[in-house]
């Protein structure tokens, strides 16, 4: 009888290709994703070669990062990214891939648009040239975020060599209370497991919490695998997900669908499979979250206060703490509810999709943005802005006094031109609260959309959960 | 084809902070563009002001450290963003080897592949070569051996640090990690044989389309 094995020992071993003699394994990348950032030193590194891609036909390309997402944009529209967005597209096309770039009905953040497309599918393994490829775990896949050296060797080779990770599991069990969403509950086990917790790791999350998501938020929550330092996180796949995929783009179809969705049951980690590391979230408790320093692990729940450095025990943590609240301009003891803000932002490849737009809607519908606040809503993908502006939700956002732009990554990378001026404090729906993160001197506070929907009407950081839903 | 390299030797500069991270290390602000001067731009967020005048305070502005060839670094060097610029701003700023307790796993694969040794180091060789950076401020010159898996301070105390001696190897022969790989052509190509007629339904028509068209 095999070994008990877990989610990812099954999809590892299917995907293994050779033992390679310095103890890594070479393993076959299904799906290629590229973004333009990432992707034209790989490029130019395999023309200066002499080499070609090995398999154009499991692979697309995306334009996100850098691309405007002004009203009525196009790929002309942020001059500084002309160039590498050109490159991408023309060596696409040289190599024969597809390419979703502005204008396209697919374009969009690749972490998006590889789940909305049936790209990433259960059991699989999907690279990308960005640390959130995790994201795809939600369905069941093995999204293994990369450098730009390695995008290069997945073009020429269709393959990855890397350490194989250790096995975690992260389960949330217990009753989550109303208004708390997968955002809260990743950001939650960021505070008890902090930015290192998952490092060397492929952390599955599991649990009567887990199950209970559907899959945009469990894409929500395996995004932010990467803040907890692991190699990537997943979600085993059920009918939920089997039922999301079903007539996507690039899924199998009909016949092949059924035996798809046969093989896919076969993926859930066995009863009595070892994990290196196990770990309990007690969800009964979980409040709305929202950081108040520099990095993801620096949160709270809505109710508490900035923490005071003294109260940390270690030398490092305390001055790192102290730090992270001078450039946050902020005081120890003050409450986090109440802390007033400029800016609310809507969007990035964690909380972008449609069922975050409508939590969003639905806190905003028929209110009005707070003087002086300025909000974005940015859809993840085109398809997403179809959906979104089918359902009248680019109305609400609108009549309230929001920007409805384009799809792209926008003001989370700040790559582009959605940037947050210095000194300006922004709450987001984003994965990263790094100093100048959102642009040189931008403050950051992360938490879930509905949060930053209460925030920007009220102006102040306040608690979803008091804002009556209209 | 990398140089190879077996030893980095230079003045080491301290960056004493856990969790540092890569847009620390390089802002998106110089990610416009795939030719930037990365090297001018390695911590940009802490080494200028908003006037882009250097801060006098910050490690890399002061002499000896603007010429640092080595960056001794706290747990979990090279989290967050999976850009790879983070090393290439670092090797074209002149530092060879990066020290410390841990680093952030896709960080960590970029350094090798660029020529930039990742040396893991004991949270208490950290603190020593800390104090022994601080004694001799004025010329903190360490070497970095990687055939010894040495640093040695100017103080002439030797360290060990810790790498896989695959990677060791792999750097002092400056392999080209594609070709190595290329050379299982023959593997890879039947291993996706085998998965299409395994799970037909993960190769799917629209999906192979391009193989044709």
């Amino acid at each position: 009888m095999a070994a008990p094995a877990t989610s990812f020992d099954k999809i590892w071993a299917a995907h293994l290709v050779a033992r390679l003699d310095d103890g890594r394994d070479l393993i076959f990348v299904d799906r290629h994703v590229l973004q333009e950032t990432t992707c034209a030193v790989a490029f130019a590194g395999l023309k200066r070669a002499g080499r070609s891609v090995a398999h154009p036909e499991l692979t697309i390309a995306t334009q996100d990062h850098i691309v405007s997402t002004d009203p009525g944009r196009d790929e002309d529209s942020n001059p500084g990214g002309r160039e590498l967005l050109t490159l991408m597209r023309s060596n696409a096309y040289a190599s024969r891939i597809r390419h979703f770039g502005v204008g396209d009905p697919r374009q969009g953040i690749v972490h998006v648009i590889a789940p909305e497309l049936g790209f990433a599918l259960p059991g699989s393994i999907l690279a990308c040239g960005d640390s959130h490829t995790s994201t795809v775990g939600g369905l069941g896949a093995l999204g293994i975020g990369v450098g730009t050296s390695e995008v290069e060797h997945v073009l020429a080779t269709q393959t990855l060599a890397l350490t194989r990770p250790a096995n975690m599991r992260v389960r949330f069990e217990g009753k989550v209370g109303p208004g708390i969403t997968a955002k809260d509950l990743i950001l939650r086990a960021m505070g008890e497991l902090g930015v290192a917790g998952g490092r060397g790791c492929a952390v599955e999350y599991a649990g009567s919490a887990i199950e209970a998501l559907t899959v945009e938020a469990r894409l929500t929550l395996c995004n932010m695998s990467i803040e907890l330092g692991a190699r990537l996180g997943l979600i085993a796949p059920d009918e939920k997900t089997f039922a999301y995929l079903e007539g996507r783009e690039f899924a199998p179809r009909g016949e092949a669908f059924s035996r798809a969705v046969a093989a896919w049951r076969g993926l859930r980690s066995d009863e009595d499979a070892v994990f290196a590391r196990d770990v309990l979230i007690d969800c009964d408790t979980i409040a709305p979250q929202v950081t108040w320093g520099t990095t993801p692990q620096d949160v709270a729940g809505i109710g508490e206060r900035v923490p005071d450095p003294a109260g940390f025990a270690d030398a490092r943590r305390r001055e790192s703490v102290a730090q992270a609240i001078r450039y946050m301009g902020l005081e120890p003891g003050m409450k986090l509810a109440g802390i007033p803000i400029d800016v609310a932002f809507i969007g990035s490849c964690t909380n972008s999709r449609l069922s975050d737009l409508e939590a969003a809607a639905a806190v905003v519908r028929g209110r009005r943005v707070a003087p002086g606040v300025r909000g974005l809503v940015v859809p993840g993908s085109m398809s997403v802005k179809r959906e979104a502006e089918a359902r009248g939700l680019h109305e609400i956002f609108r009549a309230a006094g929001f920007e409805w732009r384009e799809a792209g990554c926008s003001m989370c990378v700040s790559i582009n031109e959605d940037v947050v001026a210095p000194g300006l404090r922004c709450i987001a729906t984003t994965n990263r609260n790094f100093e100048n993160r959102q642009g040189p001197q931008a403050r950051t506070h992360l938490a879930s959309p509905a949060m930053v929907a209460a925030a920007a009407l009220a102006g102040r950081i306040t608690d979803v959960r008091e804002v009556p839903l209209s | 084809m990398r140089d190879p390299v077996s030893s980095v030797e230079g003045v080491m500069a301290v960056m004493p902070l856990a969790n540092v991270n890569t847009d620390a290390i390089i802002p998106s602000v110089w990610l416009r563009t795939a030719t930037a001067d990365l090297g001018k731009a390695l911590f940009g967020g802490q080494r200028y002001d908003e006037h882009g005048a250097e801060r006098p305070d910050f490690v890399l502005n002061r002499a000896p450290f603007r010429q640092a060839r080595i960056l001794l670094a706290d747990e979990n060097f090279g989290c967050g963003s999976s850009r790879e610029a983070a090393v290439w701003a670092l090797a074209q700023f002149g530092i060879g080897c990066v020290l410390a307790p841990s680093f952030a796993d896709i960080f960590y694969e970029n350094a090798f592949k660029n020529g930039l040794v990742a040396g893991l180091i004991e949270p208490a060789t950290y603190l020593t070569l800390k104090a022994t950076a601080d004694a001799h401020a004025d010329a903190p010159v360490f070497r970095v051996d990687l055939r010894s898996t040495t640093v040695t301070g100017p103080d002439g105390l030797s360290h060990a640090f810790r790498i896989p001696a695959s990677r060791a190897q792999a750097l002092m022969r400056g392999d080209d990690e594609i070709a190595i790989t290329l050379r299982e052509t023959d593997a890879i190509e039947a291993h996706y044989a085998a998965a299409r007629a395994r799970a037909d339904w993960l190769f799917p028509p629209a999906l192979e389309r391009a193989r044709t068209s």
